[in-house]
C-alpha cells in the first residue's frame, strides 16, 4: 500500500500539530460536551428538588479526598513519562508510565469500595435522583479511567515497541494520551466538590 | 485560460495492491470504499424507512381496511395494528434519520468526496473511518434486531420522550444502546473529517478555495462532534432510568395503569427534551448542510459562472452552524417553559432564517446570466431551490410562538420538515448521486431513465407533503392511528388518500432509479465519464475511478479558487491547473 498519510509524526506547518494532536482536542471537546450535559442534568434536578442532600452526608470525603490525590499524581506521573521520552530515557518512561497504571487501578480499588459501602448501606442509584447521578456520573468517569488504562497498558508495553522505529510519532502518541488522562483527572476534579462537598 | 483535459493528470499506472477479498471490499481502511459501505447501508435503510411509511400511509388513508399482498403476514386480519403503527413510526424516524439521511450525506458522501476535494490521499486516521462504519453497522443490527423483541420494536417515537419511553417494553434500551453505538461512530467520523480537511490540503488549497462542499462537511462535522454528546449523555440517563431504576425522567407519583409507579421519583421529562432536542436541532443542519454543499456544486458547474458570493456563502454556513446550537427549545414551545424563554428562542429563530436565506439567494443569483445545463443532477439541484424555500417558509410559522399554538403536534409539522428533509435533501442526495456516479465508477447512467426518475420523485414527494400541510392546518394531530374517527379530520380525509397513492407513485420512481443503477453498473467503462460535467474541482482530475488507496498518481498542487467557468465558452480552469 502507497498511502502515505502526512502529519502523523511531525506537525504541520501551518496548525503547528499533528493529526493525533488535533484530533484529540476535539475528541476533548466532545468529551466536555458530554460531561457538560451531565453536569447541566445534576443543576437541573437539583435547583427541581426539594430534598436534595449536601453530599458529605451521604458519601465518604475522606476516601474521595485520598483519590483526588491519587488522580492529580497520576498526571504528574504521566508528564513525567512523556517528559522522560523527550529526554531520551526508555527505562524512565517505563517506570513513570508504569506509576500512572499503577495509581489509576488504585483509584478503581477506592472507588471499588466506595461503591460496595454504599450498596452495603441499602444506597443504590433507585434510592433517590441524588444517588442516581453521584453512581451515574462517577460510574461514566470511572469507565473513562478504564479506557485510559487500556491505552496507557498498550504504550507502556506493546506499543513502546514504536520507540525504535519512530520516536517521534510514539512520543506524539505518549503525549495524546496524556491530555486525554488529563482531562478525566480534570473530570474528577469538578465532579469531587460537585458530588461530595457542596 | 486554456481546456484542460488530459493535461493536468498523469495517468495512475494501475498496479495492483494485493489485498485479499476481505481487506479491499468489507474491512477496508479505503476511504472510497468506507463511502460506498455507507453509501449501500444507507441505501437499504431509507428503502427500509419508506417501506415502513408506505404501511403507515395505507392505514391513514384507508383505516381499518387489509393491507394488500403483505397484510396477512404482518397481523392475523391483515390490517396494521395501533402497536404496529406506533412501532413503524418510532423506527420510520428513527431509520431515516439516524441510519438514512445522515450516513448517505456524510458517511457516503463525505468519506468518498472529501478526501478527494482537497487532493489527499485519504482521511487523516483511516483505521478510524473503517472502525466508524462498523460502529454505525453494528448500531443499525441492534436498531433492526429491536423488531424481534418481546413487545416489538421501539415504539415511543424517534424523540423517545419520557416518561412513556421510561415504561416502553424491553426494545427501547436496544434502542438506546443502538443509539451510543450510533454516537460513538458519529464521533469517530466527525473527528476524521475535521482533522482531514485542516491537516491534510493539498498544497495551494487555501481554506477560501475550499470547494463549497468541503465547507459544508467541515461545519457539519463540528454539530456532529459538539451536539450528539449531549443526546449521549441523555441516553445513559435514560438507560439508567429503564435499567437501574432511577428516576431523572420520571416525576413524583406517576400514574401508569391506575396505579403509582414505586419510583423514587423527582425527576423532569423536560430535561430529556432539552436535552434530546440540543442534538435534534442541529441535527437538522447535519441533514441540510451537506445538501446545500451538493447542490452548490452542481449548480455552479451547470451555470458555467463562479459562485455569486463564494465568501458569503461560507460565513453564512458558519453563522449557521453557531446558530444552530440555540435554537433547540423552539421545539418545546409547548411544553410551559414560560414566554421569557420562548421568546428568546423564537428570535433566535428567527435569526438562523437569514443565513439559509442567503445560501438561497447565493444559489439563484448564480443562476442569473449563466448558460445554464439542464443535465439530470442539475434537475435535482434546481428542484432543490424552491422546495426547500417551501421547507423553510413553513417553519417560520412554527417558530413564532403565537402560530405555533396552533400548529404545533399537527401534520402541518410533519409536511414542514419534510419539505426540508425529502423534497430538500434527499433530491440533493439523488442529484448528487448522479453528479458523482461517472466519477465513482466510471460508468455513464442513463439519461432518460434519470430524468423519469427526477420527475416521478418531483411529483410523487409533492403529492405526498403538500396536501399534508393542509391536513395539518386543518388541525388533524399527527399522531393518530385513524384520525377518520374525529368530525373535524373527515373533511381532509381525500387528501389522505391523495398522498397515499402518491407515496406510491414516488416507490415506483424509485424502481426507475435501481434500474437505472443496476443497468448502469452492468454497462462497459466509458472514458466519457472522466469529467463528464467539465468540473473543476480536484475530484474530477483524479482517475475514473481514483486510485485505490491513494487517489492520484502524483499528489495534486492548487493553483486557484474552486470554480473558473467560462459563461461564453466552453473553457475552464481546473483548480490543479498551473498556467493559464
Amino acid at each position: 500500500m502507497s498511502v502515505v498519510i502526512p502529519y502523523v509524526s511531525k506537525p504541520h506547518p501551518v496548525t503547528g500539530v499533528t493529526n493525533a494532536k488535533l484530533g484529540i482536542w476535539l475528541f476533548l471537546a466532545s468529551e466536555v460536551m458530554l460531561f457538560g450535559a451531565l453536569f447541566s442534568s445534576l443543576i437541573v434536578l437539583r435547583v427541581g428538588s426539594t430534598d436534595w442532600p449536601v453530599g458529605s452526608t451521604i458519601l465518604n470525603v475522606p476516601l474521595a479526598f485520598v483519590n483526588t490525590i491519587i488522580l492529580i499524581t497520576s498526571s504528574l506521573t504521566m508528564v513525567m513519562a512523556w517528559a522522560s521520552l523527550k529526554l531520551n530515557n526508555l527505562g524512565k518512561y517505563k517506570m513513570y508510565m508504569g506509576l500512572t497504571i499503577l495509581l489509576s487501578f488504585a483509584f478503581l480499588v477506592v472507588k471499588y469500595f466506595e461503591y460496595s459501602a454504599k450498596i452495603h448501606h441499602g444506597l443504590s442509584p433507585a434510592t433517590s435522583n441524588f444517588l442516581g447521578i453521584y453512581f451515574t456520573m462517577t460510574g461514566l468517569h470511572g469507565l473513562h479511567i478504564i479506557g485510559g488504562i487500556v491505552v496507557n497498558a498498550y504504550l507502556w508495553i506493546p506499543g513502546a515497541k514504536m520507540w525504535h522505529s519512530d520516536p517521534e510519532r510514539f512520543t506524539g502518541r505518549v503525549e495524546v494520551a496524556g491530555l486525554y488522562w488529563h482531562f478525566v483527572d480534570l473530570v474528577w476534579i469538578f465532579l469531587f466538590p460537585t458530588l461530595y462537598l457542596l | 485560460m486554456s481546456s484542460a483535459h488530459g493535461e493536468i493528470h498523469a495517468h495512475g499506472d494501475g498496479h495492483a495492491h494485493e489485498e485479499g477479498f476481505w481487506r479491499k471490499y468489507i474491512f477496508s481502511t479505503d476511504h472510497k470504499v468506507i463511502g460506498i459501505q455507507y453509501g449501500l447501508a444507507a441505501m437499504a435503510f431509507l428503502l427500509l424507512g419508506f417501506g415502513l411509511m408506505l404501511l403507515m400511509r395505507w392505514q391513514i388513508a384507508f383505516p381499518g381496511i387489509q393491507i394488500p399482498l403483505i397484510g396477512k403476514a404482518l397481523t392475523q386480519d391483515g390490517v396494521l395494528s395501533p402497536e404496529l403503527y406506533n412501532q413503524f413510526g418510532a423506527m420510520h424516524g428513527t431509520i431515516m434519520v439516524f441510519l438514512g439521511v445522515v450516513p448517505m450525506a456524510v458517511g457516503a458522501f463525505g468519506n468518498y468526496m472529501l478526501p478527494l476535494q482537497i487532493g489527499a490521499q485519504d482521511m487523516a486516521f483511516p483505521k478510524l473511518n473503517m472502525a466508524s462504519f462498523w460502529v454505525n453497522f453494528v448500531g443499525g443490527l441492534i436498531m433492526l434486531g429491536s423488531f424481534l423483541m418481546p413487545g416489538g420494536a421501539p415504539q415511543s417515537g424517534w424523540t423517545s420522550y419520557p416518561p412513556l419511553a421510561n415504561i416502553a417494553p424491553p426494545s427501547q434500551t436496544a434502542w438506546l444502546i443502538g443509539m451510543v453505538f450510533l454516537i460513538t461512530s458519529s464521533l469517530l467520523g466527525s473527528v476524521n473529517f475535521i482533522v482531514t480537511a485542516i491537516q491534510l490540503r493539498a498544497p495551494g488549497l487555501s481554506f477560501f478555495r475550499l470547494p463549497f462542499f468541503v465547507w459544508t462537511q467541515l461545519v457539519t462535522a463540528f454539530l456532529l462532534l459538539l451536539a450528539f454528546p449531549p443526546l449521549e449523555a441523555a441516553g445513559v440517563l435514560q438507560l439508567m432510568d429503564r435499567v437501574a431504576g432511577t428516576s431523572f425522567f420520571m416525576p413524583s407519583g406517576l400514574v401508569v395503569s391506575g396505579e403509582i409507579l414505586s419510583n423514587a421519583g423527582g425527576g423532569n421529562p423536560l430535561l430529556w427534551q432539552h436535552l434530546f432536542w440540543f442534538l435534534a436541532h442541529p441535527e437538522v443542519y447535519v441533514l441540510i448542510l451537506p445538501a446545500m454543499g451538493i447542490v452548490g456544486e452542481i449548480i455552479v458547474t451547470n451555470t458555467r459562472k463562479p459562485m455569486y458570493g463564494y465568501n458569503t456563502a461560507v460565513y453564512a454556513i458558519i453563522f449557521l452552524g453557531f446558530m444552530s446550537f440555540i435554537v433547540w427549545a423552539h421545539h418545546m414551545f409547548m411544553t410551559g417553559m414560560g414566554t421569557a424563554i420562548s421568546s428568546f428562542f423564537q428570535a433566535t429563530t428567527m435569526i438562523i432564517s437569514i443565513p439559509s436565506v442567503i445560501i438561497l439567494t447565493i444559489f439563484l443569483l448564480t443562476l442569473w446570466g449563466a448558460s445554464i445545463r439542464y443535465t439530470v443532477p442539475m434537475l435535482f439541484a434546481l428542484a432543490f431551490l424552491p422546495m426547500f424555500a417551501i421547507g423553510g417558509l413553513t417553519g417560520l410559522p412554527l417558530g413564532l410562538t403565537a402560530s405555533d399554538i396552533y400548529l404545533h403536534d399537527t401534520y402541518y409539522v410533519i409536511g414542514h420538515f419534510h419539505y426540508v428533509v425529502s423534497p430538500g435533501t434527499l433530491l440533493a442526495l439523488m442529484g448528487g448521486f448522479y453528479h458523482w456516479f461517472p466519477k465513482i465508477t466510471g460508468k455513464m447512467f442513463n439519461q432518460t431513465l434519470g430524468k423519469l426518475h427526477f420527475w416521478g420523485t418531483f411529483i410523487g414527494m409533492n403529492g405526498i407533503f403538500g396536501p399534508m400541510l393542509l391536513v395539518g392546518m386543518a388541525g388533524v394531530s399527527r399522531r393518530l392511528y385513524d384520525a377518520s374517527i374525529y368530525q373535524a379530520a373527515k373533511s381532509v380525509q381525500p387528501l389522505n388518500v391523495v398522498m397515499t397513492y402518491s407515496s406510491w407513485f414516488l416507490a415506483a420512481a424509485q424502481i426507475l432509479f435501481l434500474v437505472n443503477l443496476f443497468i448502469s453498473l452492468r454497462k462497459p467503462k466509458t472514458p466519457a465519464a472522466e469529467n463528464p460535467w467539465e468540473s473543476t474541482t480536484l475530484e474530477w482530475t483524479a482517475p475514473t475511478p481514483p486510485l485505490p488507496h491513494q487517489n492520484f498518481p502524483v499528489p495534486p498542487h492548487v493553483y486557484r479558487g474552486p470554480y473558473e467557468y467560462n459563461t461564453t465558452s466552453r473553457e475552464f480552469a481546473p483548480q490543479a491547473l498551473q498556467e493559464v
